[in-house]
């Protein structure tokens, strides 16, 4: 592993609020290889052209052993208790209509296979591209005429790790032109605009420095292919928007709403910069 | 609500050393930190206890504290002589119990 | 101003207010004292020996707030020889307890694991007492990285 310590011209600000130390360590990936249950995930794949990376990485590639393994077995991985919680709720009944998902969606193992690889997509009765989170609401609110499932809820968590899980180990594959070019190209937008009072863009890290020590902190490409995550810091799982939120309040800017149609534009952005990575909801992170 | 997990081998040879993982969902709340708007202390709710008996007999036990992280796991080892049946208790500050079995088949 | 020349960052001090351990404060922690008294309390007041007792810990961990521990005691484990208990004290927390694992002769092995939380770097011990009395004792340092981003 390389060593090179790197100076850097960092704004005046930054220093002013952060107490800026001029020393920085780069970490390569490791080249650990993600299995579960026997079957294999794809943590590492070869760039897909107009990317602006050589190489794609997992952020399961820049954890330490330690973390990574609780990964790899389902019952070490602590976000499986919601995935418990997603399966029952996925046969529970709700609603003035007296359905659950089972009753249009049958055997999700079958029916939400894939789904999540294809998230955010277009949702047409909405007629924009829609989180994963937004198509179970509309499910909800229109079909079975339940209450919609706050964003951050355990139940919502639960549902969007359950369907996730379907698609694990199958290729991100996000659709990004045709109806869906709009959101893709704000999102591409949000990501390279620099913003708050560090006068920082996402690329400023997940781009153009992933790999290095952000102090104690090993930054990453910044993919979503584990979302939702069970995250060491919240102690429990989260989503992706959540995970911008505190990216946002990190560089001080005033963070977007969950469901904002900036994060599901930026969602939609940053999940096809992972196109062929494997789905690996529900990950384990720092 | 917690959600207790147990893995436990459906089948073993007489007096195989078995290996048994559980993890329960509980936040764990240290009793250590302030709420951010009141700035008062949260007050401490763990799972303090868990109990893994084999045939009603106790074969192993675990004291906790706050220092353990949330949604507790717990892997450890047992012998087992016979067929039966294990029965894994967890025990929160209020005073509720969760509680969890599996069987398990010695050829 | 312009960051064109912007090979790294490093953050300093000021980014440690980035980062809140959900379980424990840092800045407190326990007293060497009221370790002492844990070890002595759990011993029967005997000095625990070195050896068998072999404590895992990772030399860093990346969150505090879930630190992968297992502890693992030599003993043919049998109805007149097994290991009775192991005690977990992390000595940097506010209260140094951390989990006292009791085993039985149908342990088959005295081995077990489990997640903790470290507000910062720190010793963590392992005291394990046989049936018949006797107290081993095995320490580890985890370094407890505190910074970096995160969100």
């Amino acid at each position: 592993m390389s060593k090179r310590i790197k100076v850097l011209g960092f704004g005046l600000t930054a220093l002013a609020m952060c107490g800026l130390s001029y020393s920085a360590v780069v970490a390569e990936p490791n080249n650990n290889q993600l299995m579960i249950d026997g079957k294999k995930i794809t943590t590492n794949v070869k760039a897909p052209k107009g990317s602006p990376f050589e190489k794609l990485y997992s952020g399961w590639r820049f954890r330490s052993a330690e973390t990574q393994k609780l990964q790899s077995d389902d019952f070490e991985n602590p976000g499986f208790p919601l995935v418990d919680l997603g399966t029952e709720l996925w046969q529970k009944v709700d609603g003035s209509a007296g359905k659950s998902c089972a009753s249009c969606h049958n055997d999700a193992s079958k029916s939400m296979k894939g789904v999540r690889a294809t998230m955010p997509k277009m949702h047409k009765e909405i007629g924009k591209v829609q989180s994963l989170q937004q198509h179970v609401n509309y499910c909800r609110t229109e079909r079975m005429g339940a209450k919609a499932w706050k964003w951050e809820s355990n139940q919502m968590l639960g549902m969007a790790a359950y369907v996730g899980l379907q698609s694990r180990g199958m290729p991100v594959n996000v659709k990004i032109d045709g109806p869906a070019k709009a959101a893709h190209d704000k999102g591409k937008k949000l990501y390279y605009t620099r913003v708050g009072q560090l006068d920082m863009s996402c690329a400023g890290c997940h781009e153009e420095n992933f790999g290095k020590m952000i102090r104690a902190d090993h930054l990453s490409q910044g993919q979503i292919n584990g979302f939702p995550t069970y995250r060491f810091k919240w102690q429990k799982m989260g989503s992706v928007h959540r995970r911008f939120k505190g990216c946002m309040k990190n560089i001080r800017a005033k963070p977007y709403k969950v469901g904002s149609d900036e994060f599901v534009a930026l969602e939609l952005y940053v999940a096809s910069r992972g196109k062929g990575l494997s789905v690996e909801s529900p990950a384990v992170r720092n | 609500m917690a959600r207790p997990r147990v893995k436990v081998p459906k089948s073993a040879s007489k007096d195989e050393v078995i290996t048994i993982k559980t993890l329960i969902s509980h936040k764990m709340e240290s009793g250590q930190r302030k709420d951010k708007k009141t700035g008062e202390k949260i007050p401490r709710k763990i799972i303090n206890k868990f109990t893994a008996k084999f045939n009603g007999t106790q074969v192993f036990a675990v004291d906790i504290e706050p220092a353990v992280s949330a949604n507790p796991f717990l892997q450890f080892t047992v012998k087992v002589p016979e067929s039966g049946e294990f029965e894994f208790t967890w025990l929160d500050d209020d005073g509720k119990t969760y509680s969890a079995k599996k069987k398990i088949t010695v050829n | 101003m312009k960051l064109t020349k912007r090979e790294f960052f490093a953050f300093g001090g000021g980014a440690a207010a980035f980062v809140a351990l959900g379980g424990m404060p840092v800045g407190a922690s326990a007293a060497t004292d009221e370790v002492k008294k844990l070890i002595s309390d759990f011993a029967g007041g005997k000095m625990p020996a070195s050896g068998k007792v072999s404590l895992n810990t990772p030399e860093i961990a990346e969150n505090g707030n879930t630190v992968p521990v297992s502890v693992e005691v030599e003993s043919p484990m049998t109805k007149d020889n097994y290991v009775a208990s192991v005690m977990l004290l992390a000595t940097g927390n506010p209260f140094a307890g951390v989990a006292t694992f009791h085993f039985s002769h149908m342990s088959g092995e005295a081995t077990a694991t489990t997640r903790i939380r470290l507000a910062k770097t720190q010793d963590v011990i392992a005291v394990a007492k046989m049936s018949d009395g006797t107290v081993f004792m095995d320490k580890k340092q985890v370094k407890v990285t505190i910074g970096g981003c995160g969100g």
